[in-house]
């Protein structure tokens, strides 16, 4: 029996990125906490050149180290959008970092580990290294939320998020087991191959599933797995909370629609009410318990939980068009997300952050620029045609539909009406309100950038829609090819 | 074969033995030795199985390090064991009545428990034969072949853990005076000592 090299070249993006964390570390190490800015540039580069890197893979699909990681064109879409949100997490964290004095050079290279986690999330093609991939993202973001130690709600949300994290790793970890006990393997390949061979599915097998996606509910933050997400969302640093908004839960959504459709593609039957469930709950939940909030980030926390829902509500029907609609989902969600938090990480008066809603009142005077900003975020949350947003709910409606998943889609078009309440109000203090505050200027030109670019994404996504069509339907044809 | 059921039994004895003493030795760095020893024995016990990999291992790490953490963590915190024990007779009868449970639990288990008939030719037989390769060998071959990937990335699970551990509790504290050898021993005499003369009477 002679050893075989792995064929590394299908993992190259993810090599790429531990090697450079790795080196990043070394050069924060000796040069200081001085050096965190060009730590931070290079980090960025690093993600970037990582996505290039991704990109560069091609199509068709490779399974490597046997068996443990698999790469195809959905593996190369997700990891874009995982990549590029994490770039944009870390120009969000640059100005606030050194203002809130816990400017240091960890912070992005844990990023940069936590999102070579992500990575191997979406790349698992087996439950051992779907369980090792979501560690490694998890242990890190558990340290980056609790990255301002010297506060005590930092420090709680990342207890918090450590605990509950833990006993959703374990929930996940016993919903694998039982898979292994009762499909006799591990691997996703082979578990797909017994179900599609008409193996006798055991009453015990179906629990582990049910496990497993409990688990994975839990990091996506669907209801009813999402009790922990306000307080961490809330109590993490803000550019902690734009990274855990947009990259982590890419990356999860991507291992689920993984999970349901690969190993378990035939179990339709099974996890189809599990997923119903789940969204429909996540939409209910996410539109009417937000109403009530005061804290912009906790707000955006049941918004994210919501968004999460109807994500949920593509992968129900369990068709390549519904796959198609969550990608696109995922992709614009992403963007409009990661402009929202650079408005919020924007709202300072006399260089204090400012975090309640009411602190908004009166931005269009104080600021047009920005409020003009977050009201096209917040359109486009709420769904409002021609936004972004409108056509990541549109594809996924219309997959619902086209399942005959009438009551899903229903429930989903009633809770975007009321979640539009919440947006809609937001705007409405910012236009109508009187100034409270006077919010200071955005002095900081990544910001900037940022909020250009996103604002611009969202505003114009409708001229040129084909490259994040044409890519999600590319990746959703991957996943039902084999 | 004498031999080896005596090694056997004396191993056996002296890991239950100090497995009892390590919970009631009154003596917390006494109860850490104990464990130690036991440990000792129970790398015995594999050896006798033909895991030599996993009985010096066993010693390495357990014995090595993590038996030494416990040392460490025992003789730092100053924990007060005969507190915490107080109310252990109170606590009693509630634990005995789990612990019924358990037993009771565990013997359903065993009591319906069937054995494959096949499992002593497999379990006699290891993949690949000892002939071949000795199992360090086949460990190896393993994680470092088969299970390459997981292999690298626990190890960088266990470096964020390691970064996150410092993060969070390394403080740098202002203030604190550090030797730095280079400028002690750069110090020149002109620098640091001034000659006076002083009048007797009047101080400097």
């Amino acid at each position: 029996m002679t050893a075989v090299f792995p064929d590394i070249w299908p993992a190259l993006p993810e090599i790429f990125l531990a090697l450079s964390g790795v080196a990043l570390l070394m050069l924060g190490v000796f040069r200081g906490d001085g050096f965190t800015r060009p730590v931070s540039y290079l980090s960025i580069v690093c993600m970037l050149l990582a996505a290039i890197l991704a990109m560069g893979y091609g199509s068709g699909r490779v399974v490597t180290f046997n068996g443990m990681f698999v790469m195809d064109a959905f593996g190369v879409f997700m990891k874009v959008l995982v990549l590029v949100s994490a770039a944009f997490a870390v120009i969000l964290g640059l100005g606030f970092n050194e203002r809130e004095q816990m400017s240091r050079f960890e912070f992005p290279v844990l990023m940069i580990f936590a999102t070579l986690g992500m990575l191997m999330m979406v790349s698992a093609n087996d439950f051992i290294s779907l369980y090792v991939g979501l560690e490694t993202q998890s242990l890190a973001l558990y340290v980056i939320a609790a990255f301002r130690r010297d506060s005590g709600k930092s420090s709680e949300a990342g207890l918090k998020y450590f605990v509950l994290g833990s006993l959703s790793s374990g929930m996940l970890l016993y919903g694998a087991s039982l898979v292994y006990g009762f499909a006799g393997t591990t691997s996703f390949d082979k578990v797909a191959a017994l179900f599609a061979g008409g193996a006798h599915v055991s009453p015990g097998l179906v629990i582990g599933l049910v496990f497993v996606m409990a688990g994975l509910a839990f990091k996506v933050s669907a209801a009813p797995f999402h009790m922990w997400t306000p307080d961490v969302y809330e109590g993490a640093p803000t550019p902690v909370t734009a990274f855990f908004a947009a990259a982590p839960k890419v990356a999860a959504i991507a291992l689920l629609t993984r999970v349901v459709m690969e190993p378990f593609g035939h179990l339709a039957a099974q996890w189809h009410q599990v997923l119903v469930a789940t969204a429909i709950l996540s939409m209910v939940i996410g539109s009417f318990v937000a109403i009530m909030q005061t804290n912009i980030k906790r707000l955006m926390a049941y918004s994210s939980i919501g968004h999460v829902g109807y994500a949920l509500v593509g992968l129900t029907t369990g068709t390549q068009d519904g796959v198609r609609g969550v990608l696109i989902y995922m992709a614009l969600y992403i963007a409009m997300n990661i402009g929202a938090f650079a408005v919020i990480l924007s709202m300072k008066a006399k260089g204090q952050m400012l975090e309640e809603i009411k602190d908004f009142s009166g931005l269009s005077k104080t600021n047009p620029m920005l409020a003009a900003t977050m009201a096209i975020f917040m359109f486009s949350m709420a769904g409002i045609p021609p936004m972004a947003g409108f056509f990541g709910k549109l594809y996924v409606f219309l997959a619902a539909v086209a399942a005959q998943e009438y009551t899903l889609a229903v429930v989903g078009v009633l809770t975007s009406v009321v979640g539009a309440f919440y947006y809609l109000r937001i705007i409405k203090i910012m236009y109508f309100d009187e100034p409270a505050v006077v919010v200071d200027k955005v002095d900081d030109d990544g910001m900037t950038g940022v909020l250009v670019l996103t604002s611009l994404f969202t505003l114009l996504f409708f001229v040129a829609p084909a490259p994040i069509l044409n890519g999600a339907a590319a990746a959703a044809a991957a996943l039902f090819a084999g | 074969m004498i031999l080896q059921g005596i090694a056997f039994y004396v191993f056996a004895a002296l890991l239950v033995a100090s497995g009892v003493m390590v919970i009631s030795a009154r003596n917390p760095v006494h109860s850490v030795l104990f464990l130690i020893l036991a440990f000792f024995q129970a790398a015995g016990l594999c050896l006798l199985m033909g895991a030599e990999f996993i009985a010096m291992i066993l010693v390495i790490v357990y014995v090595g390090a993590v038996a030494v953490l416990f040392l460490f963590v025992v003789m730092m915190l100053d924990i007060n064991f005969r507190e915490l024990r107080k109310g252990a007779m109170e606590a009693l009868p509630l634990g005995a009545l789990v612990g019924l449970i358990l037993l009771a639990e565990l013997a359903a288990v065993v009591g319906g428990w069937i054995v494959a008939p096949n499992v002593a030719a497999i379990a006699g037989a290891p993949t690949p034969s000892i002939d071949q390769v000795s199992n360090t060998q086949a460990l190896g071959r393993l994680m470092y072949t088969q299970y390459v990937y997981l292999f690298q990335a626990s190890g960088i699970v266990l470096l964020i853990a390691m970064i996150g551990a410092i993060v969070l509790t390394l403080r740098h504290r202002p203030g604190v005076h550090k030797q730095n050898i280079g400028v002690q021993i750069a110090r020149r005499r002109e620098e640091v000592v001034a000659i006076r003369k002083v009048t007797t009477g009047e101080g400097v």
